[in-house]
Formats: structure tokens, sequence, C-alpha cells
């Protein structure tokens, strides 16, 4: 079936508008994709005379680099703007940078923004395809998107997998996509954390919400998704301290024994090793967490494709 | 300014008056005859109301006249059938000080087409450090203190407040929100900010205000009004301290009524208002609260912002909508008609003399004497809202396109008509 027929959005603004059909053909997509990483020559005519601007208004490194890597590989021109450089320093509001943007006639804009939201306001009023780098702690579509497909590629199904998310699930987008992906896909889904940082209002979504990382759930797992924990820069009066966090949260060794040997070991990073995971289990057999940023260009590859299709004019 | 309005439903809730009847005015002022050469006001079908009074406005004047000003606030509450208004302080320069609550009573004198009655603020420039001259914004003719838009603190100077009130005998208004339980919040905490990851604005932040000035209204026997209640426990609150005899009253928005937090789902910064739009159980206790008079005021919390300001980012976003324009309806159509929570008469008490007694003003009645100041509506009149026509300068709104039933044709003040539909 072409993409015509099966992809008819300009933008990806977030997992929770897609349907279960629109996520699979992602994946399937960036199936096709995967192969052109291992190329002698790794780059497809796919985007050719197509600008990309990647447009962050929140610093990030990895997310960019892959999204301007996923690029390349398509042949599309790529300009990077980031907070500082832009005019946004400068009192120019979000709509009128973006105006700008659309009137270098950038085809595809990819958006990292602290405010959650920031992707729709301007997919609502822009022609470019607007692609969500993270908004908030509201969504990171292509995040979710590439943990599926690590989970799908090693597993060969999503559905009816037991997943469980450790960390700070509140102000983490990675997590909410993860969450709207898994459960549209068929899989059961634990968060685990301090009460502070996983509110039970969570259960609304269909989730399962637990204060406790024990055996009775790593024994079940069959994925373990852990969120980088940001003590210094949360406000405080969330959770005492790491060395609490770690007593409580942190997949120890100790803890680590209660995996079934097949269960996945997942971070989006970046890592603060001996925080969240051990050192050695970060590095371990069960770790796909170098699988995910190779993925990461596979999936970003599929959607640019997707939405740059859709945007011609 | 002579005339007889013809024929109407006269509900007057002060006097305890509902019947079909002629109403007189002889110039300007409610007479018990009609003059000479009286204008005949026909009123068949329609409620003879005495003006309609809004406690919380924002003119904007001082200070950010391309949002509103005072001559178009104005106009805005006359087309949503009000006579009287109280603007909030938060302007620039605050209303903290005699010079410019004198420079907004000869603005008004000059410009508004309906009685516009200043508040002051509680605290210098609204900071909440030290107390603003509460009497000698009394003496230049504040209506009330508030530091609306902010909420003071310190329970200390709040107390102090009340009790040098007390002294000048100008009751207190407050916005209720505690910061550090609200923290950097844009919309009520619970399923929709889980969702879209906003950061939440949770109900026990206003809760704990009105708890704080439950005890205060007690501890010094002085009115303190809690303004735009929003959240079931605030109601509960509310009617256990009022059953008591505590000097504490709330008063409702519309928007509070009309949605819940479902309708930020799409992001639409027309739906972000502070306090936040609530829960289905939070509208039902407020419903209830009305029902049973534990809320005995409405109002509008008239906040208009320019379209520029809110096009941005949801929580960069400014607070508020504009509201004088489809209050009336907005408040006719869910109370009266589709919820049947109150009848007219009822509704127009809390829309005149509730408020009235809080002011200790002689508005918001139809008694012989007074200026005339008189609200007719269509109750049944169905209409749709369009923010294109509205006269305030702002069209932040999230009810346009709206169909309501009922608002005001025609709105009279000291006898003179200053706007009709």
């Amino acid at each position: 079936m072409s993409a015509e027929v099966r992809w008819q959005r300009k933008d990806l603004l977030g997992i929770r508008e897609l349907s279960p059909e629109e996520i699979t053909f992602i994946l399937d997509t960036a199936d096709a994709f995967k192969e052109v990483g291992t190329r002698e020559i790794k780059k497809v005519p796919a985007l050719r005379g197509k600008t990309l601007v990647n447009f962050f208004v929140e610093p990030s490194t990895r997310t960019r680099t892959s999204f301007e890597i996923a690029a390349i590989r398509l042949s599309a021109d790529v300009i990077n703007i980031s907070a500082s450089s832009s005019s946004l320093s400068k009192g120019e509001t979000l709509k009128d940078t973006a105006k700008i943007l659309e009137a270098y006639h950038a085809d595809l804009i990819v958006l990292r923004h602290s405010s959650s939201g920031a992707p729709q306001f301007l997919a609502q009023r822009l022609k470019s395809s607007i692609i969500n780098a993270g908004d908030g702690a509201h969504e990171h579509p292509t995040q979710a998107l590439l943990d599926t497909y690590t989970i799908r590629s090693r597993k060969g199904r999503i559905a009816g997998l037991h997943v469980v998310i450790i960390g700070d699930i509140l102000f983490s987008r990675v997590a909410r996509s993860n969450i709207f992906a898994l459960l549209k896909l068929g899989a059961r889904v634990t968060l685990i954390g301090p009460s502070t940082l996983v509110p039970r209002e969570f259960e609304n979504l269909g989730v399962t919400v637990r204060h406790q990382l024990d055996a009775a759930v790593l024994e079940t797992a069959d994925v373990v998704n852990l969120l980088r924990i940001q003590h210094e820069r949360q406000r405080k009066e969330y959770f005492p301290g790491i060395g609490e966090y770690i007593r409580l949260f942190g997949l120890t060794k100790e803890r680590g024994q209660w995996l079934k040997p097949d269960c996945l070991i997942m971070h989006p990073g970046p890592i603060n090793r001996g925080v969240e995971i051990d050192s050695e289990l970060a590095d371990g057999a069960q770790s796909v967490i170098l699988e995910q940023v190779t993925n990461g260009l596979a999936i970003r590859m599929a959607v640019l494709y997707l939405c740059g299709g859709i945007a011609t004019p | 300014m002579n005339a007889v309005i013809r024929n109407g439903r006269i509900i007057d809730p002060a006097n305890k008056r509902d019947e079909v009847a002629d109403l007189f005015v002889v110039d300007g002022r409610i007479a018990a005859q009609a003059a000479a050469d009286a204008e005949v006001i026909d009123a068949t079908g329609l409620v003879v109301a005495p003006g309609l009074i809004d406690l919380h406005v924002h003119l904007r004047e001082p200070g950010f006249g391309w949002k509103e000003t005072i001559e178009s606030g104005a106009r805005a509450a006359a087309a949503g059938g009000f006579t009287t208004i109280v603007c909030m302080p938060n302007t620039s320069p605050a209303a903290d000080s005699p010079g410019t609550i004198a420079w907004i009573r000869d603005r008004a004198a000059e410009v508004a087409c309906v009685n516009v009655l200043p508040s002051g603020a509680i605290s210098k420039g609204l900071m909440g450090e030290e107390l603003a001259p509460i009497g000698s914004l009394k003496q230049a003719g504040v209506v009330a203190i508030t530091d609306d838009g902010r909420c003071v603190q310190n329970n200390e100077l709040m107390r102090r407040a009340v009790e040098y009130a007390r002294m000048v005998g100008v009751p207190v208004f407050d916005h209720c929100q505690d910061y550090s339980l609200v923290g950097n919040g844009v919309v009520h905490e619970g399923y929709w900010s889980t969702l879209l990851g906003l950061p939440g604005w949770p109900s026990i932040g206003e809760e704990v205000i009105v708890m704080r000035n439950i005890l205060l209204a007690d501890c010094c026997e002085h009115e303190v009004h809690c303004q735009h209640i929003s959240a079931a426990g605030s109601v509960r609150l509310l009617r256990e301290a009022r059953a008591r005899g505590v000097k504490i009253s709330g008063e409702v928005c519309p928007h509070h009524l009309a949605l819940t937090h479902e309708a930020i789902q799409d992001f639409d910064t027309n739906c972000k208002m502070n306090p936040p739009l609530r829960a289905k159980e939070d509208v039902a206790a407020l419903l209830e609260g009305i029902a049973d008079g534990t809320i005995e005021i409405l109002c509008s919390d008239h906040a208009p912002h320019a379209r520029f300001e809110k096009e941005v980012e949801f929580d960069a976003a400014p607070f508020g909508i504009v509201g004088l324009e489809t209050e009336l309806g907005l408040f006719l159509d869910l109370l009266v008609h589709k919820n049947k929570t109150i009848g007219l008469p009822r509704l127009i008490e809390m829309f005149t003399v509730n408020p009235a007694r809080l002011l200790q003003s002689e508005a918001g009645t139809l008694s012989v004497g007074p200026a005339a100041d008189v609200t007719l509506i269509d109750p049944d009149l169905d209409w749709t809202v369009d923010a294109s026509k509205f006269q305030s300068m702002s069209r932040n709104t999230p009810f346009d396109g709206w169909k309501v039933k009922g608002r005001a044709v025609r709105t009279i003040v000291a006898g003179k008509t200053v706007w009709s539909l």
C-alpha cells in the first residue's frame, strides 16, 4: 500500500492522536530506512531539494543531531537554529519567528520547545510540516516511536508485553508518548516512581501506578524503560535526594537479578550512571540503549519522509 | 430624563416585587408617577430589572489602553446589561494611591456610559509587602480593596488589612491563590494537566486561601469577599462558615460553569484563565452553592487581552477572558434555562441587591428615589455570540459562536438609554 493512502498527516505532533495502524505504518517505514544506515553510501534522494529547519528553542544535542543525520541521509538541506541564536531571546514571538521560517519556504520544521503545545501552535498557523522533537512535559513522539520500534524488533511484537517505566513521569514527555504508543499497540504499562513524580492521576490514562520497585513487578517485566532523574534542575520538594532515590527506585544490580533474562533494558539518555541504573546493567547484555540511538535515525527518516511527502504543494 | 417603561415584568428583589406593571422615570430617577412628557418604552414581554452590577471587571486603564479603556469597557458593560461595574486595581500604575483613584473617577465621569466604581489596592504596588493607604483610598472613593490578579501571601499583612478595612468601612475582596501550592500552574491539576503535561494549578491552591480568609473574616469580624471561586472545596468551606455567621462571601464567573478543563485540550489560550477551568465535580459544586445561597454574587472577571498577547505558547499567554458581553446570556442560559438552578428573580438578586449590599450602595433596586439604573432583559431571546461585534476592544473569548438563550436588550443609566439591541 502506498504512503499516500496510509499516511495523511503533514505534521507529527504527538502519539495521542495517531491510530495503531498509523504507528505501525511508521515502524514499517522505518524498517525500510534502517538498511540505509548500513550502506557504504548512507544516502537516499527522498527529500532532495527540501529544506528542513531544526528549530530548537530548548537545548538538545542528541535529538537535534539525530534529526540532522536523518535529514542528511534523506538528502534534505538542513539549517539548525537554537534558542540562543534565534530572535526569541530578543523578544520576538514564536509566531513571528515561525512565520519567517515559512517565508524562507522551509518544508519541514523540527521543533523542540519547553512549552507543552508549542508544536500544535505552529501547526495551526504554518503550511510547513511540523515535527515535534519534544514539547514541555507533553510529547516526544519520535522517542516513543523509536522505543516501540526497538521493542518490536527485539520481541517481534508489542501486544501483550509488560513494559515498566521507572522514574520521573510527571515531567516526562518521553513517558507520556511511550504510554500512548504502548497502550495503542496493546502492551500493559506499569509506571514506577515516587508518588510526587508519578501521581495517581496517571491511572486514568489506563496504566498501573506503583511506588515500589520490587520483585513482583520486575519479574513480570518484558521491558524496563528508565527515565533520567534530574534532581539538580527539578524543584527539590519532589523528592529528598539522589541517595534516597537510588535506595527506593534505582535499578541496582540487586534489583537487576529479578529481571527475566530476556527483559530489555532501555533508556532515552543521557544516562546518570549509578543513579537510575547501575552502570554494569546499562552496558550489559539486556541493555538495548545504543540500539535505541541507531533505531532513532531510521524512525526519524521515516517520519521526515512521510510528513515531507505530504507537505509537497 | 422622563420615561415610562410600560407593561414589563418588574422584578425588584430588594422590594420583593415581581409583577407586570409600568415603571416611571422622572428627571433620571425612579418615580411613583409619570411625568407629563415621558417617553414611552414598551417593555411588553421583557423583564424590567434594577441595573445589573458586576463587581469584578478589568478596565485596563491607566496603563494598558491597548487591551481596553474605561470608555470601551463601559460600553461593553452597557451592551451586557450592566449599569454599575467595579474596576480592579491591577493597572499601571496600580490603583494604590488617591491620585490614581481620582484619575480613574475623572476619566470615568468624562467617558464612561455606565457607573464605574474603582477598587483600590490592599498593598502598595500590589506587591503584598506593605499596606496601601486604605483610608485615603476610601476617601478618594474606592468601594472595595483588593490585590486582584495577585493574592496577599503574608497572613499577618492580610490580617492587618482586614482590621484596617473594618475601621475604614470598606469590604476586602481577595483573589484566592496560594503561590507555593500553585507554583507555575496554568491549568487545573487533574486529568488534562496530566495528559497534556501542562503545569497543574490545584484546587487546594484556592481552598487554602478561602480558608485563610474565613478565619480572618471571623477573627476581624469584617466582610471578606472571595473572588472568582472555582473549586468544590471552596464552596464547602464558604457554606460552613456562612452557616456560622462569618462575614464571608464568594462570587462565580460564567466560564467556571460553562466549561471544564477538557476545553484546554487544543491548547486554546482563550481557555486559559486564573483560576483555571476545573472538573465536572467542581461545576456541580458551584451550581449547588448557587442553588443553596452559599454563592450569592455573580461576576464576569472581564479580563481583556489583545490578540497578539494571547497568540503565544499556552504557558506564556496571559490569563483571562473578556466577559461583560456574554455574562448575562451565559448565566441565564446555564442557571435559569439549562440547569434550572435558580429562577429569574434569584438571578436578578445575585446581579443587583446582593452586590449592592456588599458595596453599601443604594444601587440595585427600583425603589422610588435613587437614580433610574434599569436593565431590560429578554430572558428567552435566542442569540449567537459574535466576538467581532463586541464593544470591548478585545476579543479573547472561548464563547465566540455559542448559541445562548436570554440577554439584555436595553440598558438605562440614570434614566438615559446607553445601549439597546
